[in-house]
């Protein structure tokens, strides 16, 4: 039996491609290694309704990524949606206390993301606080049928 | 008379179905368990030189093909309802999820399980494992092993392969020539796809894909009638056994891991 170094290059080379292809669906295409990773903080947030917002999506300040959305659950007591924030840990003491929270859409039927805008507060939001101030998501359905009543009206 | 030899034939028929599976597993535990030596160590490098390496080029070529095919098809779609900006997500799961590893495997089937298949059918017909065995080598250990092994290892492999070049080529047609915004490429697909639920769904089936494609050929070329027409019988139930256990199993596989995900 031939023992050719060629041919032991070749599936030593093949096996380490196969490697560094499951690395890159790894980075690049699901995305482990980006979004937040090291410390972080928890903030909650309550919306009346949360549209397509999931675990897993983004939490913008100013459009610029600064946490995701860690869990999604409903409040049994008022029925609300309660959002689980976890943001980069460099932002605990830094967010005014009347920081709003309000579920975007990235595109006309993009997905669904939570944008924050600061307030002026000279209190700030720490570690296990709840954003007050939110803003449920846009419902088209709702938007169409506000609209439709209003054309009636007239 | 006819009745009773319909109802005859249809007993051996399937007696002999329960004797090939009964066979085709304690063949496969036979031949897959045992410890390699250094001296399987090497037959199992050559045979992922054949069954890994050289499948290789097909399996790129058609990986780069469809994700560039898939990417057109799914931009001239999304870009009437203006969402253009999912071409990413949808060009990654189609790939990660289903075509990847059935196209993979099918391809895989054609290219290498076939020749498996031939090859150790030829050494059938020309006694050459009869000869072995006289002499004392286990044909399962020396013939069977490294081949399934190859089999086993390479086809999840050239899957992965399969996938990054796929999504390579949807970017290339999708970015560079149609035009969608790079960064909804990229940040769409890493927001959609979760390594486990589907890189790692992924690679589950095309490793059942792998057990079953290179099982199929191999027992078809080790249980085959040593003629040269039994030859070019068995190449075939190769070819057709492979391909649809592969979709059948697809479905079922699916059916176990995204069906609840509505």
């Amino acid at each position: 039996m031939k023992r050719s170094k060629m041919m032991e290059f070749g599936v030593g080379l093949f096996m380490l491609a196969g490697i560094l292809g499951l690395v890159f669906l790894g980075l690049r295409v699901s995305g482990l290694g980006s979004g937040i990773s090291g410390d972080t903080f928890t903030l909650y947030a309550d919306f009346a309704n949360i549209g397509g917002l999931k675990p897993r999506s983004k939490v913008t300040l100013a459009g610029v990524q600064v946490g995701q959305v860690a869990d999604v659950e409903l409040d049994r007591e008022w029925f609300e949606a309660r959002v689980t924030l976890k943001l980069d840990a460099d932002l605990e003491g830094q967010l005014p206390r009347d920081t709003t929270a309000a579920i975007l859409t990235s595109g006309l039927l993009g997905e669904q993301y939570l944008g924050l805008s600061v307030g002026g507060d000279p209190d700030t939001l720490v570690d296990g606080d709840t954003i007050r101030d939110t803003q449920q998501a846009l419902v088209l359905e709702e938007l169409i049928q506000q609209f439709v009543s209003n054309m009636v009206r007239e | 008379m006819s009745l009773v030899q319909r109802i005859a034939a249809l007993g051996r028929g399937t007696l002999e179905l329960l004797g090939s599976l009964g066979r085709a597993g304690v063949f496969l535990l036979q031949s897959s368990l045992g410890i390699p030596s250094r001296e399987g160590w090497y037959l199992w490098l050559r045979q992922m030189h054949f069954v890994g390496v050289m499948s290789l080029a097909i399996v790129l070529v058609s990986g780069v093909f469809i994700g560039m095919v898939l990417s057109l098809q799914g931009y001239t779609i999304l870009v009437d309802f203006g969402a253009e900006e999912a071409l990413g997500q949808m060009v990654a799961l189609s790939l990660l999820r289903e075509l990847a590893p059935v196209v993979a495997a099918l391809l895989f089937a054609g290219r290498a399980g076939s020749a498996l298949t031939a090859e150790i059918g030829l050494m059938k017909a020309t006694e050459q494992l009869s000869s072995m065995e006289m002499i004392g080598v286990d044909p399962l250990r020396r013939i069977i092993a490294p081949r399934l092994w190859a089999g086993f290892v390479s086809l999840p492999l050239l899957t992965v392969g399969f996938s990054v070049v796929g999504i390579w080529g949807g970017y290339l047609v999708g970015v560079e020539w149609l035009g969608v915004f790079e960064g909804a490429y990229w940040s769409g697909m890493q927001g959609s796809v979760g390594f486990f639920d589907d890189v790692g769904n992924g690679l589950v089936k095309s490793l059942v894909f792998a057990l079953v494609v290179t099982w199929i050929a191999v027992f078809q070329g080790y249980d085959l009638v040593p003629t040269s027409e039994g030859i070019s019988r068995a190449t075939t139930r190769t070819v057709v056994y492979s391909s649809l256990a592969v979709l059948g199993l697809d479905f079922v596989l699916t059916t176990l891991m995204f069906g609840e995900l509505g």
